[in-house]
C-alpha cells in the first residue's frame, strides 16, 4: 500500500512567542516536526507494518523543513520530498492545499494519505479536508481510531473525534485521514533511522515541478499581527483557617464578582 | 448578503450557531445587507424555525434523507450550491469539528480563503478584516480576503454574543429541493456520547491535572498491584471530586496534558495547545501548575480560579482567585459550600 | 574546526531528550524517595536502542559515534543521574572495554547480548577497601585447571544487583614485578555459582538508581573469561575508566543544564520585595556562573568526544572533563538551591535532588583528587601515555556500519 503523510515544520510547542518589528518571532525556539503530524507519522508507519508498502513524507515548506522530513525519515518514513518554492512564501490554505495536491498527484499514486488535525502555529485546521476536497476523495477528519482497514476491497471504517462523542464512518480508498493525538503513541526516531535520516538526499520540488505556474495567488494576507492583551488579574489569594471557610469565601467572591 | 451555516447535532443546534448567526447579522446591518441561514439534515425544521427566531431573514431548509448524517463530501455540496445560487458576499461557521471542515472544503470549491475559528470582527469597506489566535492564542493575526469572494469565516465558540431568542420572526423558511450525490462514506453510528456540554460550548470548566494523584493518605484496593495502576486509581478518585463540583456548576471536565498522558482522563477533555482551547466564563484549575501549552488553551477564560499546593505554579499569575491547598481537602469543601449557597437561592 | 553538531547527533540529542522527558522526568521523584530504580527503565532504554548506542552495528549495537554517546549522557542526566549511571557501568566500562580488549568469541558471546540491551553490564573494581587504589585490589583468581577460581567481595558497583555480566579485575600474580602485573580482568556471567549481589540503601544521591555489592565464593569462570592477556588488568581497567569517565563528564555537564534551567525558571517566576528575583544582581551572578561552567564543560566533554572518534589517547582529556564537569556540577546544584531558597531545599523541586546526585560523581571512577594527580603527572612530565596492545578503534564507517 503506497502512504503519503503530509508533515509540516513549526515551532515547538513551549515556545514563547512575541511580535518582532510586525512579524511573529519565537527567538531561539526550536523548529520541529508538528507535533499533531507525529501521530500522522505514526499512523502511517503503523498501517505500512500492518500492510506492507511505503510511506512518502511531503512537506511544503523552507528550506529548514528538511528537518522535519528528516525527523519523519529517521521515525521510519520510506521517502520525502520537499515542496519548496518562493512563490509559496505567503501562501494560505488555498495555495498550499493545491500544491500539496499536486505533489500528491506527482507521487506513486496512494491509498491513503495522512495528516495531523492542524499545525500548532498557524492552526487552521482544514489542510485534510481541503486536499480531500481537490483529490475528490473522502475527507475522515478528526481520526482517533481506525478500527477496520481493507487493503483488497480498499475500505476504511474510522472513529471521528466529533464535539458530541464519536462518530464511526466507514468510506472507501483512496482517503484522506487527519488524526487526532488520541489515536496512537509516536515512536521516537530509531538510531538506525536517525543515520539514514541525517544522510539522506531530499528531492525538492518546485511549483512547477507539481505543475503549478500562473494562478497561485493566495486569497488571503495579514495585515497585522499583534500580541495578545495581558492579562489584568492580579491574583486574590483566598485564605482561612481551613477547606470549609476558604470554600465559603471563595464562593462569596464569585459571587460578589457576578462570576457564579 | 450574509450567510451562516447552522451546525446541530442529534436535533439541536450548537450553540456557537447561534453566536455565528449573531456576527452575521451584525455584518449584513452595517453592510445594509440581508442575513441568511442554512440548516441542512434530516428531520430539522425545528432548527430552521429556530434560526428565524434568533433573526435569519430567510433560512435555506434542505430537509433530505443523503442529509441525515454530516458527510463532508454531500453537505460541501449542497452548501456551494446554496453559496452560489445566492451570490453571498460572506458566510459564516461556527468553529466545531464539523462546520470547520465544511467550510475548509466550500472555500476549495470556490476557489476562496478560509479563516477559521476568529475571535472577532470588523468591517473596512465590504471586507471583513476577522482576528483569529495563531501558536494557540500566544498570538493573534487579522486575516483579510480582499480580492476574492464569498468570504468564508468560522466563529470561535464563546467568543462572541448570542442573540436574543424572539427578536427575528419576520423571515422565511425556503424549502431547497437539492440535486446531491450520494458520498462514498456511510456513517455506521454513533458511540460514547457526551450528551453533557462540550468543552468549547461550556461556561464553566472545571480541570484537573497531575495533581489529582498526589493523595497518598488514599489506600488503592489491594487488587491493584501495579504501581502505574495504582496512581490512575488515585488520580480517578482526585477526578470524581472534580466531576461532583463540575455538576454542582453545570460544567464540563477538563484536564491538562500531564493528567491525559498519564492517563488519568480521556484526550477529549484535554484542554490545551494539543487539546481543546477554550474560553469559558469561569476556569477552575485544581491541581494545574499551568505549562505554558496549558494557559495558551485556557487564557482568555474570563475568570479563573486557581487551587494548587504550590503557591508559585505559573497558573497563579492568570488566575483572579488562587486557592494555595491540598485540592483533595479545597474541591469537596468548594461543592459543599455551592451547594448550600444554591439551595439558599 | 568546526563547533556544529551534524544532523546526526542533533537528531540523536532530540531522541534521547524526549525520550528522559516524557517516560523518566515525571515519575523520577516517586522512585528517588523509594530509593528503588523504576523497572521499565533499563528495557525501555535497551528497547530504544541507547543502551547500545555507540557500538559497532555488527556487535549488536546502534552504530553511533562517541559525541553521539556523550551527547545522550547529557540529556539522560539533565533528568536524572541515575540514567546516565547506567550509561557508566553498562556502555563504559563494559561494553566499550570488551570492545577494545575482547577477543570475537567474548564479543560474539557477552559483548552483542550487552550492545542489544538483552543483557546488562557493569563494571567490577572497587571493593571495601579499594578505591582508587586499582593496583591494590584483592579479590583472587586462581587458575585450576582449565578454570579460575574467584574470590572476593566487590563494593559501590552500580548495577550490581541488576547487571547479568561484570567485566570484573582480580589479582592473578601475588608475586608481581611490578604491583600493576599483578592484575587480571574477567568477564563473569552474574548468574554463576558462588555469585551473590546485593543493594545498599542510605545513599546520599543516585537513590533511584541500583548500587550494590558483589561476592564472589569460589566462583568458577573458563579461562575463556579472561579479558585481554593474563597481567593486563590494570591497563584494561584503566582504559574502562577512559570510556566511563567520559559518560560522567557528559552526563555531569547535564547535570549543569538542569541546574541553569531549573534556575532560570524559579528566577523568572519568583518574585522577593516585590520584584522577580532574576533582577538581582546575585541572583544574576549564580546563573551567569552555572551558564559559564556548563559551556565550558560541554566543550571539554565534546573534545573528549571528537578524540574518541579519530582514536587518539584521551585519558588526560577525560580526566580533565570528568574532574571539571562533577566539581562544577556540584557547584551548580548548590547555587541553584541557593536560587530556589527554602523550595530548594525540598523535594517539591530538583534542584535539592540534583545536589545530592552531583555528589558522587566526585568520588567514582576515580576521586577528583586523584584526577588532580593525574593531571599533574602528565603536566610535570612524570606520566606518559604508552602505546597499549590493544587501542580502541576509531569510529569508522566500515568498522562501525557494516554486518
Amino acid at each position: 500500500m503506497n502512504i503519503v503523510v503530509c508533515v509540516k515544520q513549526t515551532t515547538d510547542t513551549a515556545a514563547t512567542l512575541s511580535v518582532v518589528d510586525g512579524e511573529a518571532s519565537y527567538g531561539d525556539a526550536a523548529l520541529v516536526l508538528n507535533p499533531w503530524d507525529e501521530y500522522a507519522v505514526e499512523q502511517a508507519l503503523l498501517t505500512k507494518e500492518a500492510e506492507g508498502g511505503k510511506v512518502t513524507a511531503l512537506c511544503l515548506g523552507p528550506d529548514s523543513a528538511e528537518d522535519a522530513l528528516k525527523q519523519a525519515l529517521a521515525m521510519g518514513c520510506d521517502e520525502a520530498v520537499l515542496i519548496l518554492d518562493a512563490v509559496f512564501e505567503s501562501a494560505d490554505t488555498l495555495v498550499v492545499s493545491r500544491a500539496l495536491a499536486a505533489g500528491i498527484e506527482k507521487l506513486d499514486p496512494p491509498e491513503l494519505v495522512f495528516f495531523g488535525k492542524s499545525a500548532v502555529d498557524s492552526d487552521t485546521g482544514v489542510m485534510g479536508p481541503q486536499v480531500a476536497r481537490r483529490l475528490g476523495w473522502p475527507s475522515l477528519n478528526l481520526v482517533a481510531a481506525i478500527p477496520e482497514l481493507d487493503a483488497s476491497a480498499k475500505t476504511i471504517t474510522v472513529e471521528r473525534l466529533l464535539e458530541e462523542g464519536r462518530q464511526i464512518v466507514s468510506g472507501r480508498l483512496p482517503a484522506v485521514v487527519s488524526v487526532v493525538k488520541e489515536i496512537n503513541e509516536p515512536r521516537y526516531p530509531s538510531f538506525m533511522g536517525i543515520r539514514k535520516a541525517s544522510k539522506a538526499e531530499i528531492p525538492r520540488w518546485s511549483a512547477a515541478d507539481v505543475g503549478l505556474s500562473g494562478q497561485i495567488q493566495p486569497a488571503l494576507s495579514w495585515p497585522e499581527i499583534l500580541a495578545p492583551e495581558k492579562s489584568e488579574a492580579v491574583c486574590e489569594l483566598i485564605e482561612g483557617g481551613d477547606a470549609s471557610e476558604i470554600a465559603r469565601k471563595l464562593v462569596d467572591r464569585l459571587v460578589e464578582e457576578k462570576v457564579i | 448578503m450574509v450567510i451562516v451555516y447552522i451546525d446541530h447535532f442529534d436535533g439541536r443546534a450548537v450553540p456557537a450557531s447561534w453566536e455565528a448567526l449573531n456576527v452575521g447579522r451584525g455584518l449584513a446591518e452595517e453592510l445594509g445587507s440581508e442575513i441568511k441561514a442554512v440548516v441542512l439534515g434530516s428531520d430539522v425544521e425545528g432548527i430552521a424555525q429556530e434560526a428565524k427566531d434568533y433573526g435569519a431573514g430567510e433560512v435555506f431548509l434542505a430537509d433530505l434523507k443523503v442529509l441525515e448524517h454530516f458527510r463532508p463530501e454531500v453537505y460541501t455540496e449542497a452548501v456551494t450550491q446554496i453559496v452560489q445560487e445566492q451570490g453571498a458576499e460572506i458566510v459564516l461557521f461556527p468553529t466545531t469539528g464539523r462546520a470547520r471542515e465544511l467550510a475548509g472544503m466550500l472555500a476549495i470549491d470556490l476557489d476562496t480563503g478560509v479563516t477559521p475559528d476568529v475571535v472577532a470582527v470588523e468591517l473596512e469597506g465590504s471586507v471583513v478584516v476577522a482576528t483569529r489566535p495563531i501558536y494557540a492564542g500566544k498570538l493573534l493575526t487579522k486575516e483579510v480576503n480582499q480580492a476574492r469572494r464569498p468570504q468564508i469565516l468560522t466563529t470561535r465558540s464563546r467568543s462572541f454574543q448570542p442573540p436574543e431568542k424572539g427578536t427575528g420572526g419576520e423571515g422565511v423558511i425556503t424549502r431547497l429541493e437539492l440535486e446531491l450525490s450520494e458520498p462514498a462514506t456511510e456513517v455506521q453510528g454513533y458511540k460514547e456520547s457526551n450528551r453533557g456540554t462540550s468543552l468549547s460550548d461550556a461556561a464553566i470548566i472545571v480541570s484537573g491535572g497531575r495533581g489529582t494523584s498526589n493523595n497518598p493518605s488514599l489506600k488503592p484496593p489491594p487488587e491493584i498491584t501495579d504501581e502505574k495502576e495504582q496512581e490512575i486509581w488515585r488520580a480517578h478518585q482526585g477526578f470524581e471530586l472534580i466531576g461532583e463540583l463540575a455538576k454542582v456548576l453545570g460544567a464540563a471536565v477538563g484536564a491538562s496534558r500531564a493528567a491525559v498522558d498519564a492517563g488519568f482522563i480521556p484526550y477529549a477533555n484535554q484542554v490545551g495547545q494539543t487539546g481543546k482551547v477554550v474560553s469559558p466564563d469561569l476556569y477552575i484549575a485544581c491541581g494545574i501548575s499551568g505549562a505554558i501549552q496549558h494557559l495558551a488553551g485556557m487564557r482568555t477564560s474570563k475568570t479563573i480560579v486557581a487551587i494548587n499546593k504550590d503557591p508559585d505554579a505559573p497558573i497563579y499569575k492568570l488566575a483572579r482567585f488562587g486557592v494555595v491547598g491540598d485540592l483533595f481537602e479545597i474541591v469537596p469543601a468548594l461543592t459543599e459550600a455551592l451547594r448550600e449557597k444554591l439551595d439558599k437561592a | 574546526m568546526d563547533f556544529s553538531l551534524t544532523a546526526e547527533h542533533e537528531m540523536t540529542q532530540k531522541m534521547v531528550r524526549d525520550f528522559a522527558q516524557k517516560e523518566v522526568a515525571p515519575i523520577i521523584r516517586e522512585w528517588d524517595r523509594k530509593q528503588e530504580m523504576a523497572p521499565e527503565i533499563l528495557p525501555r532504554m535497551a528497547e530504544l536502542g541507547i543502551l547500545g548506542i555507540c557500538l559497532p552495528v555488527r556487535y549488536g549495537g546502534q552504530g553511533m559515534d562517541f559525541i553521539s554517546l556523550g551527547l545522550a549522557c547529557e540529556e539522560l542526566e539533565a533528568v536524572d543521574s541515575t540514567l546516565r549511571v547506567t550509561m557508566s557501568v553498562h556502555v563504559g566500562l563494559s561494553s566499550l572495554t570488551l570492545l577494545q580488549w575482547g577477543t570475537e568469541a567474548q564479543k560474539e558471546e557477552f559483548l552483542i547480548p550487552l550492545a542489544k540491551g538483552e543483557k546488562i553490564g557493569c563494571g567490577a573494581f572497587s571493593e571495601p577497601g579499594v578505591g582508587s587504589d586499582v593496583a591494590n585490589i584483592q579479590t583472587t583468581a586462581k587458575l585450576d585447571g582449565s578454570d579460575y577460581v574467584l574470590n572476593g567481595e566487590k563494593m559501590w558497583i552500580s548495577l550490581a544487583s541488576k547487571a547479568d555480566y561484570a567485566l570484573l579485575t582480580a589479582r592473578t600474580d601475588f608475586e608481581p614485578e611490578r604491583p600493576t602485573d599483578a592484575l587480571s580482568c574477567f568477564i563473569v556471567d552474574l548468574k554463576s555459582k558462588g555469585v551473590s549481589t546485593g543493594d545498599i540503601k542510605g545513599k546520599l544521591g543516585v537513590r533511584a538508581g541500583s548500587t550494590g555489592w558483589i561476592s564472589l565464593q569460589d566462583v568458577r569462570v573458563p579461562k575463556e573469561s579472561l579479558v585481554g592477556e593474563a597481567g593486563e588488568g590494570f591497563k584494561i581497567t584503566m582504559s574502562g575508566f577512559d570510556s566511563g569517565r567520559y559518560t560522567v563528564a557528559a552526563g555531569a555537564t547535564g547535570l549543569i543544564r538542569a541546574c541553569v534551567e531549573a534556575s532560570v525558571a524559579y528566577a523568572n517566576e519568583r518574585k522577593t520585595f516585590g520584584r522577580s528575583i532574576a533582577d538581582y544582581q546575585l541572583v544574576q551572578a549564580k546563573i551567569a556562573r552555572m551558564a559559564q561552567d556548563y559551556e565550558i564543560a560541554r566543550l571539554l566533554y565534546l573534545k573528549v568526544g571528537w578524540l574518541k572518534n579519530q582514536a587518539v589517547r584521551n585519558t588526560l582529556e577525560t580526566s580533565m572533563a570528568k574532574q571539571f564537569a562533577t566539581d562544577a556540577s556540584f557547584a551548580a546544584a548548590s547555587d541553584a538551591i541557593a536560587v530556589h531558597g527554602g523550595y530548594g531545599y525540598s523535594d517539591e523541586y530538583p534542584v535539592e535532588r540534583y545536589l545530592r546526585n552531583s555528589r558522587g560523581a566526585m568520588i567514582y571512577e576515580g576521586t577528583n583528587e586523584i584526577h588532580s594527580l593525574i593531571q599533574a603527572g602528565y603536566a610535570l612530565g612524570t606520566r606518559k601515555d604508552r602505546p597499549l596492545r590493544r587501542e580502541m578503534p576509531a569510529y569508522e564507517e566500515d568498522l562501525w556500519h557494516s554486518n
